[in-house]
């Protein structure tokens, strides 16, 4: 492996393992304090359980979460110093904000982990609120630096000289308000049917059903709603990328040639040598109605970009295709499941089943449309301003720093699994009571 | 501006040491602790830093940003050349923070604890070994942003006696700072006893450490004994700092907690301001000379600018909470 591509998939894993704590640290929270509201509401310990039994596996991923956070902040520097160097100084501002919101994320829990039984207990409720306001903060703060990547703003390049910063409008460039609505709504479809999924499959299994099924309920409501919203902000987000990005929309659907009623492509295999996708359906002049609202406006193709400057189209259009295929079967069972609660259905062992099979479907999309997003701007680091080739590292050897932090990174994912699965088998014990 | 997001700069620096220091050194305290008496330190040291422990490491994080957004140049100039060492000390916080909790929430209390403990401790050990490694080395003036290989270039730069004995100093103020804090966090006579015999310990260690490093430093050709004592401030700074470790090993008999933190706290402050005082505003010194200095190195106005106003904004909603945060605890400690 050259060192170039290690560095690439450092990061890549890094950020990969992140994002999903991270949405969990974000969405959590506010499932805690729903159910943790019920208990404060009925007194029914059923509540206090789940809230307790949530709490714990917070705990475990907002560690996991924040060591991993830390990691990058330093990896950034470590495998992109030309970037950041440059970057840093223009795309800082939601950073330094964030070290606040992650401060204020950090003292909440501090209270809402201790807290149990110490303070007022609407204040220990209100501090688990704010822990999932400030994270939910921090990720839409984060967002804005990856979007200002996508669509550079706040700086005037001159020469290959980076002039009259200003970090604000850096701040709110063109791509972040779509791109952190799609991220927010993406952490509540993908903690919310991961959730469901699991509480599902204990009902199913007849364990402490009225623990799961009350806990089933609460993850399914954000879970689904938010899913039903997903793809509407995905369309947003595509016909943003065709104005910004063409070269992104060209190889998310693997679209060579510039067309007038340009088709959409589902599925098949994208040739980068011949120009063309084999074994496609292809759906005429919907791509040309996705991307611009109107069957006949031209889109333009791959062929429109200088070879150079054309993103890797084999895996921006696999990934897309995954995200928007999982996206499309959670929206079927959303709907699936408000006729459930329309008929009555909830216990129905198929509808549990269903959502059992769900359960990595929204992380399985958050890490493809990640992929999305990255590879489709390629070769571009910071997009038509500074190729990611030039950013990289000069420290030759990368690849042994690769293959440690990979091992590293599995361990960690495994014990967290085994953790997860002692913690929830262990529910009949630690909060089974009968009352 | 510029002096405001400085300011906040060595205040964060100061305040990972403190507190993350003595959190570090709560694992340091553990790894050298007899086995019967582990599990009963391990007890006091959860119900000391549990509740705050997350918000510790933020400082670091704190630093980072502001060095990667204020200073850009200084920062990528580290990550560059001390890539391996920074490397080792993340993959210390991963181990640390992720043991610390795992240890505590696992649902089964079987063997894995006793793996989780023992990477608790080593990487205890071996994260703030790394932190003053990484200090050390930028003032060593090895860092050879000229060099031709890769010995020279991202391995001579941290690998050499002063810089290691930086670490080990950084580690015996770690355990000093953490023993010193979990005195007044035990309630049992015996534990106290030990704690005290402890800090002891790590006075002692910090300075036969401290000594390490005038030596390392005298032998490989760095100034130090002139950074530190060459001009009034650090030899004032200095005295303090002496003066007041004999107060503090008089009160440690009386065993009264706050008059020894503060004691202790205000030693490791010295140290950072002598240590700091005569270099400001330079804080990377490379091998041919240069100096990479907070002054001419800054980013633009705007940044620098943007960078103030988001640090004291951000003070205004943090520090009450936090001070909250350590207040409600504390009271609890009091009456429980
Ligand atoms: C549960 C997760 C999930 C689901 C179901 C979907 N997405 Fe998505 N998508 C993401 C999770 C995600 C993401 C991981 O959160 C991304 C990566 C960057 C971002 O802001 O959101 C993303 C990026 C992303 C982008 C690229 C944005 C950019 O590069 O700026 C587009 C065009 C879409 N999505 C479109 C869609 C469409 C049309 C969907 C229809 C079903 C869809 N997404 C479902
Ligand atoms: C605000 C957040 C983010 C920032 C600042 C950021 C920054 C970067 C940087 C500097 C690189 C290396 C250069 C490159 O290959 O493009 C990169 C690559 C990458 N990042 Fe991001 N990223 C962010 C969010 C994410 C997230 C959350 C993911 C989650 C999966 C992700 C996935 C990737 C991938 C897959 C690559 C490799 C691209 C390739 O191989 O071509 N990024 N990112
Ligand atoms: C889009 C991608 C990202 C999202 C949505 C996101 C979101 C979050 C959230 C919600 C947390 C809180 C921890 C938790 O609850 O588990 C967190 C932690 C953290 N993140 Fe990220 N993050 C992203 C990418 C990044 C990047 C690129 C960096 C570094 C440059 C980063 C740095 C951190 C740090 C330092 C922490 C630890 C803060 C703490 O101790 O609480 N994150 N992130």
């Amino acid at each position: 492996m050259d060192d170039f591509l290690a560095a690439r998939s450092q990061m890549a894993l890094s950020l990969g393992f992140h994002i999903i704590f991270s949405c969990i640290g974000m969405v959590m929270p506010f499932f805690m304090a729903v159910s943790h509201f019920y208990w404060l509401r009925t007194g029914r310990p059923v509540f206090r359980n789940i809230t307790k039994a949530w709490s714990k596996g917070v705990a475990i991923f907002f560690a996991t979460g924040a060591v991993s956070g830390t990691v990058l902040s330093f990896e950034l520097g470590l495998l992109w110093p030309t970037f950041m160097q440059h970057a840093g100084p223009i795309f800082g501002m939601p950073f330094s904000l964030e070290g606040t919101a992650f401060f204020i994320e950090a003292i909440a829990l501090g209270f809402f982990l201790y807290g149990w039984d110490r303070f007022h207990p609407w204040f220990h409720w209100a501090t688990g609120v704010v822990v999932g306001i400030s994270g939910l903060v921090s990720g839409i703060l984060v967002v804005s630096a990856n979007a200002w990547m996508n669509s550079p703003a706040g700086f005037d390049y001159v020469d290959g000289k980076y002039l009259n910063i200003d970090p604000i409008a850096a701040m709110f460039n063109d791509a972040w308000p779509l791109q952190a609505l799609h991220m927010c709504l993406a952490a509540f479809v993908a903690t919310g049917f991961a959730v469901a999924g699991v509480h599902a499959l204990m009902i199913r299994r007849g364990q402490y059903v009225d623990f799961h099924s009350k806990a089933f309920r609460i993850a399914a409501v954000f879970g689904t709603v938010a899913a039903v919203l997903q793809p509407l902000s995905g369309d947003l987000s595509a016909k943003d990328i065709a104005k910004r990005q063409p070269a992104k929309l060209a190889a998310m659907e693997a679209h060579f040639h510039t067309e007038k009623r340009a088709s959409l492509i589902v599925g098949g295999l994208p040739d980068e040598d011949a120009q063309e996708v084999k074994y496609a359906i292809r759906l005429p002049g919907m791509l040309s109605f996705l991307a611009h609202g109107d069957f006949d406006k031209p889109v333009a193709g791959l062929d429109t970009i200088p070879k150079e400057n054309q993103p890797p189209v084999a895996p921006t259009h696999f990934a897309f295709q995954i995200m928007v295929g999982a996206g499309m079967l959670l929206l079927g069972l959303s709907f699936l499941y408000f006729l459930a609660l329309w008929k009555g259905w909830l216990q129905r062992r198929w509808l549990l089943g269903l959502f059992t099979l769900a359960t990595p479907l929204g992380f399985i999309a958050v890490e493809a449309g990640w992929t999305v997003t990255e590879v489709g701007r390629q070769p571009w680091i910071i997009h038509n301003i500074m190729r990611t080739a030039d950013a990289v590292t000069p420290m030759p050897g990368i690849r042994y720093s690769f293959y440690l932090f990979t091992g590293v990174y599995l361990s960690l994912a495994v014990v967290v699994v085994f953790m997860l699965y002692r913690q929830i088998r262990m529910v009949g014990k630690l909060y089974h009571t009968n009352a | 501006m510029l002096y405001v997001v400085i300011g906040y700069l060595w205040a964060a620096i100061l305040l990972y040491l403190l507190l993350g220091g003595a959190d570090f050194g709560a694992g340091i305290i553990e790894l050298f602790t007899s086995r019967k008496n582990r599990s009963r330190t391990r007890k006091t040291l959860y119900h000391a830093i549990g509740p705050i422990w997350e918000a510790n490491h933020m400082w670091l994080i704190i630093t980072v940003v502001i060095l990667f957004v204020g200073f850009p140049v200084i920062y990528t100039t580290m990550s560059t050349y001390l890539h391996i060492p920074l490397a080792l000390m993340l993959l210390g916080i991963i181990a640390r923070g992720t043991a610390f909790t795992f240890r505590h929430y696992d649902a089964v209390r079987d063997d894995m604890q006793v793996l989780y403990n023992r990477i608790f401790m080593y990487s205890s050990f071996v994260t703030p070994l790394f932190l003053g490694i990484i200090a050390g080395s930028a003032v060593s003036g090895y860092i050879d942003t000229q060099a031709g290989d890769f010995l020279h270039a991202y391995v001579f730069s941290w690998l050499h006696g002063f810089s290691i004995s930086v670490g080990l100093f950084t580690v015996a103020i770690c355990g000093y700072l953490a023993a010193i804090y979990l005195i007044g966090e035990t309630h049992d006579p015996d534990e106290k006893l030990r704690f005290i015999r402890k800090a002891q310990l790590f006075t002692g260690v910090a300075i036969g450490m401290g000594g390490l490093v005038f030596l390392t430093a005298w032998v490989e050709g760095i100034p130090l004994t002139e950074w530190v004592f060459g001009n009034v401030p650090g030899i004032i700074g200095f005295s303090a700092a002496t003066l007041s470790l004999i107060f503090l090993w008089y009160y440690l008999r009386a065993g009264k907690p706050v008059i020894i933190r503060l004691l202790a706290g205000f030693q490791v402050t010295m140290i950072l301001l002598i240590t700091t005082y005569r270099h400001f505003p330079d804080i990377v010194l490379l091998k041919n000379g240069d100096t990479l200095s907070l002054l001419a190195h800054q980013g633009q106005a705007k940044t620098i600018e943007s960078l103030g106003i988001a640090l004291l904004a951000g003070s205004i909603f943090i520090l009450p909470a936090l001070f909250y945060l350590l207040y409600s605890f504390q009271k609890e400690e009091a009456h429980g």
